[in-house]
């Protein structure tokens, strides 16, 4: 067999791990993989910072259910990724990242851009890989993108010093990974699935809580069936939105921090809590000891064990595939002839829900502004409308991200995609610009803020060289907005750095060469929009809203689900 | 809070021990005893044990992250298991005409080894379990203890008894 360089292994791998968009940048430590590169089929997106890279994948990944794949050089390339890389670690998004490195004979020599990438993720990756030698590395990224992809979805490091991109050895790509020390739990207990069932027979005001486990594995019309067959309302988590079809009335929407009364009141009275490939976050639960403390059983079910009691104690775990035990859950429910009798009572209790959801309903003044200023909530209607509801949405971090996940119906699972865990500013435009890779044929608006959209505006030029047509909505309120929120509210409204400058968007987008425009009044909304989403190619449109628009109800921090505030 | 002796059987690569480390370091958990070496009989593992202290949901959540780690294979909570553990000390412990004897008693009393004699110390090798070192070292500081060195602990579940075993094996602690 004819030798290769460690750099072609890299693009052989690749190719036969069918990756065929990655996003990277060129830097020294890299070169002899970015020039094994040049000459092979894959489709490299040249991006204009690491943290977008990551970002592109992660949405690239998310929208497409596969790795995202980034190629970094050494130090400061593999540095600007870690954001991205713990992004993806804390929403189980599967990543492959392969960093250059220094050359073996310089690593701990503090040579010119080293950094101990796999140190430095070390806390931050599912796994990471030093490749020293040349025969190690095409098993390694079979192992990298059987781990990133399995079990529960992470990012995972491969650090390739230069020396071995250069090395030369035969190239054969595994056909089996052999981990004695992962294995994936795929089935869930039959016992305990059974188990679960009674419970849920037994209660009287059962509630399922979804998460995005259900997305990443797929298992949608599992839930969707298993929900409409039971007759049990469900709330979701932010990564949860679009795993049940939003217009169905057993779709409560969003619960937590900034879940509707309803929702939240339903959690605070449900006495069985269907935890489906969820993790009880701080942001879902609000005071531990008070969450859902009508529950007598709780039941979670989990790919990951580690997520099982770790915050809230939980009285029936399930680990496994969520598509699997819902399909073993569907294959017990259609046998059982007396869960059919327990309907009755379950559609009185889905009655109270809506019930309250009606006593205190989201925004019921949110349209009524004076003057002719726009309402966040006028645009996200008239978003829906342009759309018919059909798109991939990709949001930053804070009040607007907040005010999609509310009001946004989601019908579809994939289709929001958002920094959950860590909460990335920067996140949207990039994962945006990855999604409409993963899915050309898919309309993709990202929603973000003044102050998250400058955090990787640079990323517009990637736009722009690709022709990516997303359309990208800016809430201007030149405050850094939920800060502001949280400081008047609960800092006496000493509003300490939340003020921002702002550049003038529209001639920004013009000069990246993409298409810009600015919405000031509500009488310009609906014609201005139409226009935009009209226009081919990357469009950026700024929209000027109220400064005190806030997001509500909220949780106050520290606070119970039980209570709120309104105002 | 109660200490745990857990047992870890990695991969043995680099980087290994330092991805255990870490997942008590970023929990703010302090190891309190360390040993790692590559298994005599399978050197591609090495079994690592450690010591530490924390209520059960925290070390609860410890063991699943050692298993949630792709290197690592096994991991053996010595909780609630019947166990031999083992430390070693090495004891420089300073001699004079006056004190002679009743080191060597002492020595003699733990089956100790003198395994180095100076002029003016010897130094006492003793293994044993945690409470037996610490009786031994307590014993031995009224006469000045030069130097001290105490391994990590290492440990091994006893054999599974049947109840006639254990039953024999308890009259036989009573008889004595």
């Amino acid at each position: 067999m004819k030798k290769v360089s460690g750099a072609q292994i890299i693009i052989e791998s690749l190719i036969a791990e069918g990756a065929n968009v990655i996003f990277g940048y060129p830097g020294g430590a890299i070169l002899p993989t970015y020039d094994a590169l040049l000459d092979s089929p894959l489709k490299h997106v040249l991006v204009r910072h690491e943290q977008g890279a990551t970002h592109m994948a992660e949405g690239y990944a998310r929208v497409s259910g596969r790795p995202g794949v980034v190629i970094v050089t050494s130090g400061p390339g593999a540095t600007n990724a870690v954001t991205g890389i713990v992004d993806a670690y804390m929403d189980s998004t599967p990543l492959v990242v392969i960093s250059g490195q220094v050359s073996t004979s310089l690593i701990g020599n503090d040579a010119f851009q080293e950094a101990d990438i796999v140190g430095i993720t070390r806390p931050c990756t599912k796994h990471n890989f030093l490749v020293k030698d040349v025969r190690d590395l095409a098993r390694y990224i079979k192992e990298a993108f059987y781990i990133a992809g399995t079990g529960r979805p992470g990012p995972v490091l491969i650090d390739v010093p230069k020396d071995v991109q250069q090395a030369e050895h035969r190239f054969s790509y595994p056909e089996r990974v052999e981990l004695r020390g992962y294995k994936p739990t795929i089935k869930g207990n039959p016992r305990q699935i059974e188990r679960a069932i009674d419970a849920i027979e037994r209660s009287d005001a059962p509630l399922f809580y979804v998460g995005g486990g259900v997305q990443w594995s797929g298992a949608a019309p599992e839930l969707t069936q298993l929900v409409r067959g039971l007759g049990i309302p469900v709330c979701e988590t932010l990564m949860g939105l679009g795993s049940f079809p939003a217009s169905d009335p057993l779709c409560l929407g969003m619960l937590g921090m900034h879940g509707s009364y309803g929702t939240n009141t339903a959690v605070c009275n449900t006495d069985c809590l269907i935890a489906v490939g969820a993790r009880f976050d701080d942001r879902v639960t609000g005071r531990i000891a008070d969450f859902a403390p009508k529950a007598k059983t709780i039941i979670h079910m989990d790919i990951d064990p580690s997520s099982i009691s770790k915050n809230v104690r939980v009285d029936i775990p399930i680990v496994g595939d969520i598509k699997s035990i819902l399909q073993d859950m569907l294959a017990i429910v259609r046998e059982r002839e007396s869960l059919g009798r327990r309907k009755a009572d379950w559609a009185k209790w889905h009655e109270q829900i809506l019930r309250w959801k009606r006593e205190r309903p989201l925004y019921e003044n949110g349209k009524v502004r004076k003057g002719d200023a726009v309402s966040p909530m006028h645009v996200i209607e008239e978003m829906h409308n342009l759309t018919k509801g059909d798109c991939i949405i990709a949001t930053d971090v804070g009040q607007h991200q907040m005010w999609i996940a509310q009001l946004f119906p989601f019908e579809r699972p994939r289709s929001l995609l958002t920094s959950g865990g860590l909460g990335t500013m920067g996140y949207g435009l990039p994962a945006g610009i990855g999604a409409k890779f993963a899915a050309p044929d898919r309309r993709v608006i990202v929603v973000s803020g003044d102050g998250s959209i400058q955090m990787n505006i640079q990323e517009l030029g990637t736009a722009v060289q690709y022709g990516v047509d997303i359309k990208v909505v800016i809430l201007n309120n030149y405050f850094l907005g939920m800060v502001r929120q949280w400081q008047e509210k609960f800092y006496q409204e000493r509003y300490s750095y939340s003020a921002m400058s702002v550049p003038n968007f529209v001639k920004l987008a013009e000069a990246y060469g993409a298409k810009g425009f600015r919405i000031e009044r509500q009488s310009e909304l609906t014609a201005t929009m139409k226009e935009a989403f009209a226009t081919p190619g990357p469009v950026l449109i700024d929209i000027v809203i109220p400064k005190d628009e806030a997001v509500m109800p909220m949780m106050p921090p520290g606070g119970a689900m039980s209570e709120m505030l309104f105002a | 809070m109660p200490s745990h002796t857990i047992s870890v059987l990695v991969e043995n690569e680099f980087g290994v021990l330092a991805r255990v480390a870490g997942l008590f370091s970023s929990r703010g958990f302090n190891i309190e005893s360390l040993t790692v070496n590559e298994d005599p009989i399978d050197p591609t593992v090495s079994r690592i044990v450690l010591v530490s202290s924390g209520d059960d949901q925290i070390l609860e959540q410890i063991n699943k992250q050692l298993n949630k780690l792709v290197t690592v294979i096994k991991v053996t909570d010595f909780q609630d298991t019947d166990t031999i553990e083992r430390e070693l000390v090495l004891v420089k412990v300073a001699v004079e005409e006056r004190t002679r004897s009743e080191l060597d008693s002492i020595v003699q009393a733990f089956r100790a080894h003198v395994v180095d004699i100076g002029p003016r110390s010897q130094t006492i090798e003793v293994t044993g379990d945690t409470g037996k070192i610490k009786a031994f070292i307590n014993l031995v500081r009224p006469l000045g203890i030069r130097e001290i060195v105490r391994s990590g602990k290492i440990a091994m579940a006893r054999a599974v008894q049947s109840a006639a075993h254990i039953a024999l094996q308890r009259s036989a602690r009573e008889a004595t």
